[in-house]
């Protein structure tokens, strides 16, 4: 007994055994050749005298920014209307236009899989996939400067996610509760009030506060592009190098975003 | 009696249980509307001007023009890859040091208020606004719009590894602690094997993230495809715009579905 347990080889435990860990050091070391080659190719684009030059640089930044200009904020509140508009009136336009194409796009309740699915899922890809900013972009040379541009990018963007969600959320549902409305005899309208929104409402009501949160921070930088809202005031300051008055501006979107998501947090907990 | 009960008709139950707090909601939110409808200026003037633009802009769809400036849009794209790649890597690495500080469960409580506040910072800014600063910083270029991203992966990554290392089940990492192993061995052992399918998810989420906001960080003088972009517009080129904006579509569908399918892998 006593010799047999002694010859056994010597083992120490190990995580993996050896061709496992072989392709984990391969995987490693791909990675690693990829990442180093991409460094490469910015460092080579890079002028490294100012990268060196920053740290001085933000010193001299923060020390430009403090104290923030606190008299300025009078100035301050209808831009930040003029944001919180954007982000609301954004989310309600996409809510309306997401809800029908939603309704498209979830293979249970869609009227025609060939033909309207497929264009339902492009829209929402393609609204998904394109920055808002970049929709600020073509609106304001299309609509001019100001909120309005600012209202539809937001809305116009917002549409693939919301659409996105619902639509999962309406493939969710508990289809025997439709069945049950459907076999009283109800209408095919009758149907979906009555089977199938009261089972997405909770979602949908989450889905449109968190946009709405998303929306909020989203809305703060569309001024860049001339799509109104604190952005276009931030904008104008970083040009014109007030500094203490940037600095403000930071912290009052800081405190913007934080009390949007205390809201939709605080919304979302009571919905679900 | 039976009768009174007879001409109740049913209703359906409202979303809003409470009444008074429905009623409330519904009126604020009546006031609000209107209060913003009223102090929105729309110049119709100017939007009725711009629709002829409009149309030219959505005619430029058909068909786009991706030769003229092919060599750029290339080269914008590959600029914004490049970022995409070097921010996640790195914006990932930094964010695991401040996600396991910001998980409650391991952390002592100066180190866990500090990084939640890290977080913090960096989830409030909208990578524009952090690239803009960043552009003034390390100047034009790429540089800037990667340290961008990095910046911003930090508060995404970070947050949601302090959630799920906070939702860990304590009795592994209390057994592989009961070994006598040390902080780091605990870490590694206990700690890591229950987040890593999830947080390797999300890392690969994230990579689709950076790209998407790579295409705006240009527009700020951040570089990659943005600043094409950018140009484009600028100089009323819609057909090539047209053209950039079909390619971001199209990558990003492509980064969306192989990221879904790797992850489906992965887990």
């Amino acid at each position: 007994m006593m010799s047999d347990a002694l010859a056994a080889p010597k083992r120490s435990w190990q995580r993996r055994d050896r061709k496992a860990q072989l392709s984990v050091w391969f995987g490693w070391l791909i990675g690693t050749a990829i990442f180093v080659y991409c460094f490469q190719k910015i460092s080579e684009t890079t002028i490294w005298a100012f990268v060196w030059d920053a740290p001085a640089q933000a010193a001299d930044l923060g020390a430009r920014m403090v104290p923030p200009a606190w008299s300025y904020i009078h100035q301050l509140w209808r831009p930040i209307w003029d944001t919180l508009n954007i982000a609301t009136m954004g989310t309600l336009i996409s809510i309306v236009l997401a809800v029908p194409i939603a309704y498209c796009a979830a293979r249970n309740t869609t009227p025609s899989v060939t033909f309207l699915r497929p264009i339902a899922l492009f829209i929402i890809v393609a609204s998904r996939s394109i920055n808002s900013l970049i929709w600020a972009l073509m609106l304001v040379t299309i609509v001019g400067p100001g909120v309005f541009a600012g209202i539809i990018a937001i809305g116009l963007r917002s549409i693939g996610f919301v659409a996105k969600l619902l639509y999962e959320a309406i493939e969710e549902i508990d289809e025997s509760q439709v069945e049950a409305v459907r076999s009283t005899g109800a209408s095919a309208a009758q149907t979906t009030t009555y089977g199938i929104v009261p089972q997405v409402m909770p979602a949908f009501a989450g889905i449109s506060v968190f946009r709405w949160d998303i929306n909020i921070r989203e809305s703060t930088v569309l001024g860049l592009v001339g799509a109104g809202g604190i952005g276009l005031e931030l904008n104008a300051a970083i040009t014109q190098l007030y500094w203490t008055q940037v600095s403000l501006m930071l912290l009052v979107i800081i405190a913007t975003v934080i009390l949007s998501e205390w809201v939709s947090a605080k919304v979302r907990h009571a919905i679900i | 009696m039976s009768l009174a009960i007879e001409h109740r008709r049913w209703k359906k139950p409202p979303l809003i249980k409470r009444a008074w707090l429905r009623w409330t909601l519904i009126l604020g939110f009546a006031v609000y509307l209107a209060l913003a409808f009223n102090t929105t200026n729309v110049n119709w003037a100017r939007v009725w001007e711009g629709l002829p633009r409009g149309a030219q802009f959505v005619t430029a769809f058909f068909p786009p023009d991706f030769t003229s400036r092919w060599s750029e849009i290339v080269e914008g794209i590959a600029e914004s890859l490049w970022m995409t790649v070097v921010a996640t890597a790195v914006g990932i690495a930094l964010s695991i040091p401040v996600g396991i500080g910001a998980a409650r469960n391991i952390a002592p409580l100066p180190v866990y208020y500090f990084c939640r506040s890290v977080l913090a910072v960096s989830r409030s800014f909208q990578e524009v606004i952090l690239a803009i600063f960043f552009v003034k910083l390390f100047g034009f270029g790429p540089f800037a719009g990667f340290v961008t991203l990095a910046f911003a992966t930090i508060g995404f990554y970070g947050k949601l590894l302090a959630e799920d290392i906070e939702d860990m089940d304590a009795s592994q990492a209390e057994a592989v602690r009961a070994t006598g192993s040390s902080w780091l061995q605990w870490i590694n052992y206990g700690v890591q094997p229950q987040v890593m399918p999830r947080m390797i998810g999300l890392g690969l989420y994230r990579l689709d993230i950076n790209f998407r906001e790579s295409a705006v960080v240009g527009i700020v003088g951040g570089g990659g495809i943005g600043a094409t972009l950018n140009t484009a517009f600028d100089r009323y080129e819609f057909d090539s715009a047209a053209a950039i904006i079909l390619i971001i579509i199209f990558i990003v569908m492509l980064t969306e579905y192989s990221s879904g399918y790797l992850r489906r892998w992965v887990q």
